[in-house]
């Protein structure tokens, strides 16, 4: 059911490719700005160039958020899947990993270029990866609780990012600090262990969460 | 097979029912009947597990799950009528083949449809796909809300027909309509309205 729920996700995704080039394009614009905006200075753009990136990643995510269980809510399918005698927690855990191939996936590969643009080392642009590709999927399975709380609400955009930006601050600050660790030539094993606890623990949990979100939305 | 008892539900501060208990068994069609706002929706939905913000008994002896039908058709927009069916199939453990799912949507009047993206359809036929699923699928409990909205004479009459022969056959259906139906041997549950 997994795979399925998985499979369906991304079918729908790809047969509507602003879902999914939106946020890449949102990110790829944010950080290709922060040169014009700051001035091409080697040395300034490398040195915010974490920060810059982990922001546009994490406010990309946030963008894609809202719309993960809209049209499963309003076209009924939530009411099947909770009808049904599957367990909701996988049908919630593939419909993240679907949402984080089509939206973080996608980032995590583009990062390298965009790292090289804020003139960032070969060791940053390592750390760059590494940091996202463990960061971007707590992005997803943290946002998805936040939107199954919110998916019964006409106007929900607001709310989600107040609810789950708090929740964004550590991987933002692990995130980013890896990346400056490296950048400075240090060893960053022990922050690459914390983000991957993190992300055990969100795997773990979040999708509880979530799924008890999609039943108190229904219960509207 | 379905045993209520003590039910209570509230909605925005108004009583919906109280002290509501009935059982049904397999072989009856239960009609749940009452005014606008009376909570017949949300009646039907909490036997389905979909809505749990109510206190009382609700007690199933089954070794399926129901199959519902909701006022939302749970067809999706960027999905073909078959990968639709293949995937509402799925939920409930079951399997549709090709052939299996273009001779059940020739029984709801929509052969030809199978390759048809769900943002094509009509309300109607939306309805339609999600009815098809009672012509296949092999629960023994149907709930449904509403399920002759939106669809034209020739329709209802064949889901009427489809309906009485699952009661015949030891099948349970709770169903709400405001048209007038032409079964036999419905049990009425009136619901008197929120207080």
């Amino acid at each position: 059911m997994f795979i399925a729920t998985t499979l369906r996700s991304m079918r729908i995704t790809f047969r509507q490719p602003s879902e999914f080039l939106n946020p890449l394009f949102f990110f790829v614009l944010v950080i290709a700005l922060f040169p014009l905006g700051v001035g091409p200075s080697e040395k300034t753009l490398a040195l915010i160039a974490p920060g810059v990136i982990w922001v546009a990643a994490l406010l990309a995510t946030l963008l894609s958020m809202e719309s993960l269980f809209r049209s499963d809510f309003d076209d009924g399918s939530l009411d099947q899947m909770l009808v049904a005698p599957r367990s909701m927690l996988l049908m919630v855990t593939g419909k993240v990993v679907a949402h984080w191939i089509a939206t973080g996936l996608p980032l995590v590969l583009i990062s390298p270029v965009l790292g090289l643009m804020l003139s960032v080392d070969e060791a940053g642009i390592k750390a760059i990866l590494i940091s996202l590709l463990l960061g971007t999927p707590i992005l997803s399975l943290l946002g998805a609780v936040g939107a199954s709380l919110t998916v019964g609400l006409k106007k929900g955009g607001v709310l989600i990012a107040l609810l789950i930006i708090p929740l964004y601050v550590p991987v933002l600050i692990l995130g980013t600090s890896l990346i400056q660790t490296a950048q400075f030539g240090g060893d960053y094993d022990g922050h690459m262990l914390w983000m991957m606890a993190l992300l055990a623990l969100t795997i773990g949990t979040a999708p509880i969460a979530t799924a008890g979100g999609i039943k108190v939305s229904l219960s509207k | 097979m379905l045993n209520v008892a003590n039910l209570h539900c509230e909605r925005d501060q108004r009583v919906l029912f109280n002290n509501l208990a009935f059982e049904a068994s397999g072989g009856d069609i239960l009609q749940v009947e009452g005014p606008n706002g009376a909570g017949k929706s949300t009646l039907l939905k909490i036997l389905c597990g979909i809505y749990d913000d109510y206190e009382g008994d609700v007690e199933w002896q089954l070794e399926d799950y129901p199959l519902y039908l909701g006022h939302r058709a749970g067809i999706n927009d960027f999905l073909t009528v078959a990968e639709n069916l293949a995937w509402l199939a799925s939920l409930h453990d079951q399997s549709l083949n090709r052939s299996r799912i273009e001779a059940i949507l020739a029984q709801v009047d929509l052969g030809g449809y199978a390759d048809v993206p769900g943002s094509n359809l009509s309300e109607g036929q939306r309805k339609r796909v999600s009815l098809a699923r009672f012509y296949a699928f092999t629960n023994r409990v149907w709930i449904l809300d509403e399920p002759f909205s939106a669809i034209d004479v020739a329709g209802i009459e064949s889901f009427e027909n489809l309906i009485q022969t699952h009661g015949n056959n030891g099948g349970l259906v709770l169903l709400t309509s405001h048209q007038p139906l032409r079964l036999a041997n419905v049990r009425p549950l009136i619901l008197r309205g929120a207080h």
